[in-house]
């Protein structure tokens, strides 16, 4: 456009030079990588382990608890990757299926004690009466230390996998209990609630509508941080051989076979000491990430 | 004619737990003892200071909460004491606006299902399409488009989200309405514009509103009588324009000399309050207000005053007897 076509005694702002390029458009997957890098590492970590041990019979494994005396304490090698135990076991392959353990009792117990604790929460943080008496219940249950109190569930019942899932998750339940009354009595005083309850909406469907999904963010967080607990506890039950029975290799088990030679093989207590390190600091980089995802307003405290 | 809502000597008292056996301590005295009625299609204000127990009165008409004492009728109908499953079908006729727009829509729920849920619960809606007809004419009245009955709170306005609010309080075709500070969180223009449309739905559909706010700048565009709350008990119960002409409480010539005049050369003879409100869990013997009067003298101190007729439907609570404007505050 020409000067002349301006009206009379106006002139053209000059055309400014692009100081700020514009903005590249970043991929959604790289966006997300840099804003939140703990939950991609950790995710990754858990993945691979969920992997392994799905995938623990084709990844050159042996039979896990197959014998072979005469090959006892091999150190690492060519052929034994992790080396054997005192038994002539391959550590390679007990410490892969062990995986398959851990993440079992892991996962199930982050399951059936975020249920558990979900649905007594919500009772307790709706109905005053039974709040009182729940909640001391609960205290009860907290001020054991966990350990303890899962050591002496499992002296009721026989060792196997299930009834440590279940001894975990009795102990662990009272966290998430704690967790979902917190965030259900300060929902019910959320006008949005009294507004339901001021339009005839039905307790029940209060709880389910307009409590229940407020609650699955910090749920999930608390989750993910129950898994993580409930595989150290694993471990440390079947160190002291009060968990899993012998027979099943988990990576308890197999740290307590080799407590016996820790100082001359250390690498039969080493290889699942690794693999339960890992495995834990995923499942806990991932709920960080998660809590800072999920609740903008800590992780900009934090 | 009965009037649409009664309300005799509302209590409501909250205890205090303390001790190691969460043994009753103390009472919080939040409401003591409030009596007014509301007319079909009347405007009562409810106004008072922060923590006079104003809002706790709202709530308690609403049943969010138990009542303590006293007597509350819709429609010559008694519904303090009324067991919760028979509430239910009462609670179509009372409806409530909250003051926050924000937290009183729950962000996960999109508006059609918003306004749905008192439609589905007294069974109002047919079907699917049915109710989303319903909802498009709950839009129509607040006067938001149709189309954005599908969005999510978020993407609203404060000021259209308070429209949101109170297309949810028609939605069961309620006959009152309880205004919880319903405007008070708002900025001046849309707070005009939702008096306005407050106005308009009452004269379209005969609404009575129960107002309950603190500003009675805003209460002197809508309402047709005021209710001056002080320390969980009503000081003076009147029409507006007597009420903003010639009060006749202390607390609420205060009150009015308390209300911002746009214009800083109009000569201002105001009536400051010193001290702050006194705690409800410990209330003054006599008049409530006596600590802070400032025209107290010794009878306040011992005898409690009942609201009493000081003119033609002008009641209030009060030891003295002047002509009406007669009153001079120092």
């Amino acid at each position: 456009m020409s000067a002349t076509s301006l009206p009379t005694g106006y002139t053209a702002a000059p055309v400014l030079p692009e100081i700020l390029p514009t903005p590249k458009e970043r991929g959604r997957v790289m966006g997300f990588v840099n804003r939140h890098p703990t939950i991609v590492i950790g995710g990754a970590l858990v993945a691979i382990m969920v992997l392994i041990a799905i995938l623990a019979p084709f990844l050159f494994t042996q039979d896990p608890t197959a014998l072979a005396p005469a090959k006892r304490t091999r150190p690492p090698s060519d052929l034994y990757w992790f080396g054997t135990d005192m038994l002539g076991r391959d550590v390679y392959s007990r410490v892969l299926y062990g995986a398959r353990v851990s993440l079992t009792v892991g996962f199930s117990v982050a399951f059936c004690a975020g249920i558990i604790g979900t649905t007594i929460g919500l009772i307790a943080g709706f109905t005053r009466g039974i709040d009182a008496i729940v909640m001391r219940v609960m205290d009860g249950l907290m001020s054991i230390p966990q350990i303890l109190l899962a050591i002496a569930l499992m002296a009721l019942t026989r060792a196997s996998v299930q009834n440590v899932i279940i001894a975990i998750s009795i102990t662990e339940s009272p966290r998430v209990c704690r967790l979902v009354r917190g965030v259900v009595l300060s929902l019910r005083e959320q006008p949005y609630v009294e507004a339901a309850i001021a339009s005839g909406t039905r307790v029940p469907v209060i709880i389910w509508r307009h409590i229940l999904p407020n609650t699955l963010a910090p749920l999930m967080v608390q989750a993910t941080f129950i898994c993580a607990s409930a595989m150290i506890t694993e471990a440390t039950l079947s160190f002291i051989g009060a968990g899993t029975p012998p027979i099943i290799p988990s990576w308890g088990n197999i740290m307590a076979e080799g407590r016996a030679l820790w100082q001359v093989k250390p690498y039969i207590v080493f290889f699942p000491a690794i693999f339960l390190s890992i495995t834990v600091l995923a499942v806990n980089l991932l709920g960080d990430g998660l809590r800072d995802a999920l609740d903008p307003r800590l992780a900009k405290r934090l | 004619m009965t009037p649409l809502l009664e309300v005799k000597n509302l209590k409501k008292h909250f205890p205090i737990h303390g001790g190691l056996l969460g043994r009753t301590t103390a009472k919080v005295y939040a409401v003591d003892g409030v009596s007014f009625d509301i007319a079909k299609g009347e405007t009562l204000s409810l106004v008072g200071e922060s923590g006079c127990g104003k809002s706790t009165v709202g709530k308690a008409l609403l049943r969010l909460y138990p009542v303590t004492g006293g007597e509350v009728y819709l429609d010559g109908q008694r519904i303090d004491n009324m067991p919760a499953r028979k509430l239910r079908p009462i609670r179509q006729r009372m409806q409530v606006v909250f003051q926050d727009p924000f937290s009183s829509l729950n962000p996960r729920m999109r508006i059609v299902d918003i306004l749905g849920e008192p439609i589905t619960n007294f069974g109002m809606a047919k079907n699917r399409a049915d109710l989303r007809e319903k909802v498009a004419q709950l839009m129509d009245k607040v006067r938001l488009p149709r189309d954005a009955m599908d969005r999510f709170p978020h993407e609203f306005s404060g000021g259209q989200r308070q429209r949101i609010g109170i297309a949810r309080a028609l939605a069961p075709g309620a006959d009152l309405i309880i205004c919880d500070e319903a405007v008070s969180a708002l900025d001046v223009s849309v707070k005009a514009q939702i008096i306005n449309l407050l106005v308009d739905l009452q004269d379209e559909l005969g609404l009575a509103l129960l107002f309950i706010s603190h500003d009675l700048a805003t209460v002197e565009h809508l309402t047709h009588r005021v209710a001056v709350m002080y320390l969980g008990k009503i000081v003076e119960l009147t029409d507006r324009r007597t009420l903003f002409s010639k009060p006749h409480h202390p607390y609420t010539k205060a009150l009015l000399s308390a209300v911002p005049v746009p214009d800083p050369t109009a000569p201002r003879n105001r009536v400051i309050l010193t001290g702050d409100v006194p705690s409800p869990i410990n209330p003054p013997s006599g008049c409530r207000f006596h600590t802070r009067c400032p025209l107290v003298f010794d009878r306040c101190r011992t005898e409690e005053p009942v609201l009493r007729q000081v003119g033609v439907g002008h009641e209030s609570a009060c030891h003295l007897t002047h002509a009406p404007g007669a009153l001079a505050m120092s």
